[in-house]
């Protein structure tokens, strides 16, 4: 008998805390959701970069997605450089191209181009987050004062306590003097 | 409130009665104000009222540098030397701001401390203590998403840092860092949350300032001996206690003079002493400083974050270094319970006494290590701080209570007291 009284009042309590608690987290979430990234800041996901000033053995850097990016036309010494790496000496085996998953870490897998002239990468160094120097370390490409990490000229890591190579993002050539990121 | 028996308040004129039938505002004041303390309170006890004066200096001066300042990254450093070189007496008000946040910190350290000698977070004020961690918590919080304001190299690279500890976090780490930062970096979205929190939770601290108070006047305060007031009668809980106003209040205030004239020095000649010159650089997005510091008073923390720097199972030393780090926090929490000695206060406790002094020396050298760069022994010397902090509340608090004799307590407050300043005879009374 009290089984009946019992469950037509349970099912009150039941619908009014569930309605609440719906209520609730409907209400609660765009509050949380207006901290996720703006529509101008999603918007700067992919850029056009302009690289026909660019001279052989130069290099610029654009800020995307808050990060900087390092824009490298290699000269032939540093292609001959890279491309000489017996790839067992890389701490880092992997190409870490968003272009190319899965790949080795050869040069030809780092580069943009055929010819291997145009390097691009994140200027952001695998330990901790700090910006490497160019034309600086060991190994004539990149050098991270913050913890002392020495990248070569493909930007694979070689020497410190970086655990990876930098990371190549997605990239591409729009026309002859034009890369879009992302 | 209940607790320690007392005179209440009494309301004698027409309008007093009017009021008190209404709102007992001014009863609830009268209790607060002459809540009956220890009269053998040391100098470790003038600490909460150095923090509620910090708390209220912050607020005052916060409120005022925001009528200069503007949240934007174009435009936050160049406000911020408006404020230094335009803004009537802005120079003095952002100084005392700034330095007031290392003030408020030195004395919350010193508070902590104080508490953890005297086993103030022993039963019965485990509330007031765990509110005291959720305080500091919250203190910690603020002082970080306030460095990040004037947007120099060091509040650029620190939020970044600090948010990365986020994305460390497995699988769901990275959408969690974006969400924090509302974009795939530290940028304009991230300085303007990070001032809205910031102006957010220093009064979140007075909401959890009066519990804390409420807490502590409801058990009563601890006292150097440890020995609880006897709280028979009002005749017998006199003879532990005098009221908090005038005798506390003065020799707070005296205190708080002593501490303000130092504070005037700092501010005055050397304001920035405890600041890093980096952050006289506006932020870049595109060069790192050399060697990214936090501000000191996060340093051993930082120092036990960076210790960690091998991988156990599938979790990555990144990971171990985040959960390392608010772990040591955590496990100061739980004090009240991992202590298993029954004698309240480190004075009569002779074991107890060394390992708390190396812990406060763990402290100090935890903080220098987070001030080096992460080479040489500054990483080995990490670790092995860190694992004293951990084991210092988690096996030595519950140990030491096993195997420690502790030294005779004094039966009273009162007949501690009368044992240090012997009373006068009655003749000169």
């Amino acid at each position: 008998m009290s089984d009946t009284t019992g469950t037509r009042r349970d099912f009150l309590y039941v619908a009014t805390a569930s309605t609440g608690a719906i209520g609730g987290a409907a209400a609660v979430w765009p509050l949380i959701n207006q901290m996720n990234p703006s529509a101008d800041v999603v918007a700067l996901a992919s850029i056009e970069v302009d690289v026909a000033d660019l001279e052989p053995g130069a290099q610029m850097t654009v800020k995307w997605r808050g990060k900087p990016v390092f824009i490298r036309r290699r000269t032939q010494e540093e292609i001959d450089a890279a491309r000489d790496v017996n790839l067992d000496e890389l701490p880092d085996q992997e190409d870490r191209n968003a272009n190319i998953p899965d790949g080795d870490a050869s040069d030809a897998n780092r580069a943009l181009d055929e010819t291997g002239e145009w390097l691009v990468m994140m200027g952001v160094c695998t330990h901790l987050g700090c910006v490497p120097l160019g034309d600086a370390g060991d190994f004539g490409g990149w050098f991270c004062p913050c913890h002392g990490s020495h990248y070569d000229t493909a930007g694979r890591i070689r020497k410190g306590p970086a655990p990876e190579n930098l990371p190549v993002p997605q990239a591409v050539f729009i026309n002859d003097t034009t890369i879009k990121l992302g | 409130m209940a607790g320690i028996p007392h005179d209440h308040y009494e309301p004698k004129s027409g309008f007093e009665k009017w009021l008190d039938a209404r709102l007992p505002i001014v009863g609830v004041l009268y209790s607060t104000l002459t809540i009956p303390t220890p009269k053998n309170l040391n100098w470790m006890w003038i600490w909460g009222i150095v923090l509620t004066f910090c708390l209220a200096i912050q607020i005052i001066t916060g409120i005022v540098l925001v009528m200069h300042y503007t949240p934007h990254v174009d435009m936050a450093f160049d406000s911020v030397e408006h404020i230094m070189r335009d803004v009537n007496g802005g120079w003095a008000l952002r100084y005392i701001h700034a330095n007031g946040a290392s003030l408020f910190f030195i004395a919350v350290y010193a508070h902590i401390f104080r508490g953890l000698y005297y086993g103030s977070y022993k039963s019965p004020r485990e509330i007031t203590w765990i509110i005291g961690m959720l305080i500091y918590l919250l203190m910690m919080a603020t002082g970080f998403l306030g460095y990040v304001l004037p947007w120099g190299q060091m509040s650029f690279w620190g939020a970044t840092v600090i948010t990365g500890l986020f994305g460390a976090i497995p699988g769901i780490g990275p959408i969690i860092q974006e969400w924090l930062l509302g974009g795939p970096a530290v940028d304009n979205a991230t300085l303007n949350r990070f001032f809205s929190l910031h102006y957010l939770l220093p009064f979140v601290i007075v909401g959890l300032v009066v519990v804390h108070i409420w807490a502590f006047h409801t058990t009563g305060n601890n006292n150097p001996t440890g020995v609880e007031v006897r709280r028979k009668s009002k005749a017998e809980a006199q003879k532990d206690t005098l009221p908090f106003w005038p005798y506390f209040v003065i020799k707070d205030l005296f205190a708080l003079c002593f501490i303000l004239t130092i504070f005037a020095a700092v501010v005055g000649f050397m304001p920035n002493y405890l600041g890093h010159p980096d952050n006289y650089i506006p932020a870049n997005p595109l060069a790192t400083p050399a060697h990214i510091v936090p501000e000191w008073y996060y340093l051993p923390f930082y120092a036990i974050l960076r210790a960690i720097t091998f991988d156990i199972w599938f979790l990555d030393a990144k990971f171990l270094g985040v959960l390392a780090m608010f772990g040591s926090i955590f496990v100061m929490a739980l004090a009240p319970w991992t202590d298993t000695s029954s004698t309240r206060s480190g004075r009569f406790r002779p074991m107890f006494k060394w390992y708390f002094w190396l812990l406060g020396v763990d402290f100090m050298v935890l903080m220098w290590a987070g001030a080096r760069p992460a080479e040489g022994l500054v990483p080995i010397i990490s670790l092995i701080g860190a694992i004293y902090w951990f084991a210092y509340f988690l096996v030595i608090l519950p140990l030491l209570g096993r195997i420690e004799k502790p030294l005779p307590v004094p039966e009273t407050i009162e007949a501690d007291f009368d044992a240090h300043y012997p009373p006068k005879s009655s003749v000169e009374r």
